[in-house]
C-alpha cells in the first residue's frame, strides 16, 4: 500500500518505520525536519518538510496515488482539517485521524471520518490496570 | 439574534462591540483568561472561557439555541473545528469561518461552512486598489445618492481601442465624463469620441456597475 503519515512524532515514526518495513510505500510530512530524527536510517520511505492542512503539500506528499492516510500531529483540528480534505478533495480510499478529545472524535466518526481517541484507551488500560 | 463568536482577540472583540450596538445577545468564547478578563471587565460577563472547539465548551455557552456561530480565531483548523461542531452537533443555522489562507475559501465551502471570510483577501483586494496599474480605481464616493467616481485605464491590448464611445455597452448608470489622454488637454467625451490606448476614463457609476463599465472599457 501507498501510505502517507502527516506528522512524525512518537507515533507517527513509529507507525512510519513499521509500515516501512512491512514493505509498504511510506511518505511522511512534517513541518519541523528535526522531528525525522525518529526514523531509523534504515527506513527506505520519503520525509518531506510541509503542512498536511495544506493541499499543495498532500499533493507533494502523493496523495493522488494514495490508498491510506493517517493524520498523527498533536493537534486535533489539524488531524480533522487534513482528514478532510484527503477524504473529501482526493477521495483517498482510507483515511484515519487521532483525535484526542473524546466528544469530538464520535462527533467525526458519525460524520464517516474514521477517528481513534487515545485518550479513553489509555484511560481505558489504566482503569483495568489498576482495578480490574 | 443570538450568537456566539469563538475567539476574543482583535477581531472577536470588536466584531463583539458591534453586534452588541446593534442590539444582539452576544456571547464570546475564549481560551485566554487574561483575554477572558479584560473583555468581562470592559463589556460585563459576555464572555465564557474555553476551547470554543470543544463539543463540552460549546453546550456550556448554549450553542444549541445560538442563531448563529462566527469563528475568528488566527487559526483556520480551529474555526473549521468550531463551526463544523456548532453545525453537525448543535444544528446552528449559520456559522461563518474566518480564514486567513485564502486557499481554504473553497475548501470550507465545501466542508459545509455557510460563510467564509478571507482577511488575506480583503486586505490584499484594498490595497491593490491603490496600485497605479490595477484597471479600475475608486476617486470618490458619493454615499447618499449610491454612486461612485471611478476611472479606469484603457490598456493597450484592449478591444475597445479605436472604437467610439457610443458603440460601448456602457452599463445604463454609468457616465463617461472626462477622458486623460498622454501629452493631450482632458478632453470631455462625446458619443463620436474615439478611444485610445493608455486613456484614463473618468466616469460616474453605482457600485453594481462597476464590473460592468470596466468589462466595457477594456472590452474584456
Amino acid at each position: 500500500m501507498k501510505i502517507v503519515i502527516m506528522g512524525c512524532g512518537r507515533v507517527g515514526g513509529q507507525l512510519a518505520t513499521l509500515l516501512d518495513s512491512a514493505g509498504h510505500t511510506v511518505t511522511v510530512l512534517d513541518v519541523d525536519a528535526y522531528a525525522f530524527r525518529r526514523l531509523p536510517t534504515t527506513f527506505s520511505g520519503t520525509a518531506l518538510i510541509g503542512n498536511g492542512i495544506d493541499e499543495e503539500a498532500q499533493k507533494r506528499a502523493g496523495i493522488k496515488e494514495a490508498d491510506a492516510f493517517v493524520a498523527l500531529t498533536q493537534g486535533d483540528n489539524r488531524n480533522i482539517m487534513a482528514a478532510q480534505i484527503a477524504k473529501h478533495i482526493f477521495n483517498v480510499p482510507r483515511v484515519v485521524c487521532r483525535i484526542y478529545d473524546p466528544l469530538r472524535q464520535e462527533m467525526y466518526s458519525k460524520l464517516g471520518i474514521e477517528a481513534i481517541s487515545p485518550t479513553t484507551i489509555v484511560a481505558q488500560i489504566f482503569k483495568e490496570r489498576l482495578v480490574g | 439574534m443570538y450568537i456566539i463568536v469563538v475567539g476574543g482577540g482583535r477581531v472577536g472583540y470588536y466584531l463583539t462591540k458591534a453586534l452588541l450596538a446593534e442590539g444582539h445577545e452576544v456571547l464570546i468564547v475564549e481560551r485566554n483568561a487574561a483575554y477572558c478578563d479584560a473583555i468581562i471587565e470592559e463589556m460585563g460577563s459576555i464572555c465564557l472561557r474555553g476551547d470554543g472547539c470543544e463539543t463540552a465548551t460549546q453546550a456550556e455557552a448554549g450553542t444549541g439555541r445560538a442563531d448563529m456561530l462566527i469563528a475568528v480565531t488566527g487559526d483556520d483548523e480551529d474555526n473549521l473545528v468550531a463551526c463544523q461542531v456548532a453545525k453537525h452537533k448543535f444544528n446552528v443555522p449559520r456559522t461563518i469561518a474566518r480564514i486567513r489562507n485564502p486557499k481554504n475559501e473553497i475548501l470550507f465551502k465545501k466542508l459545509g461552512i455557510d460563510v467564509t471570510v478571507s482577511s488575506t483577501n480583503i486586505i490584499l483586494e484594498a490595497i491593490e486598489e491603490e496600485v497605479p496599474t490595477h484597471p479600475l480605481t475608486h476617486l470618490l464616493t458619493i454615499r447618499d445618492k449610491g454612486l461612485e467616481i471611478v476611472e479606469v485605464k484603457v490598456s493597450p491590448g484592449s478591444s475597445t481601442v479605436g472604437r467610439a464611445v457610443k458603440e460601448l455597452a456602457l452599463p445604463p448608470e454609468s457616465l463617461l465624463f472626462l477622458i486623460i489622454r498622454k501629452d493631450q488637454r482632458p478632453l470631455a467625451p462625446v458619443p463620436e469620441t474615439i478611444l485610445q490606448a493608455e486613456d484614463q476614463v473618468i466616469a460616474v457609476t453605482g457600485p453594481q456597475s462597476e464590473e460592468a463599465l470596466r468589462a466595457a472599457l477594456r472590452g474584456d
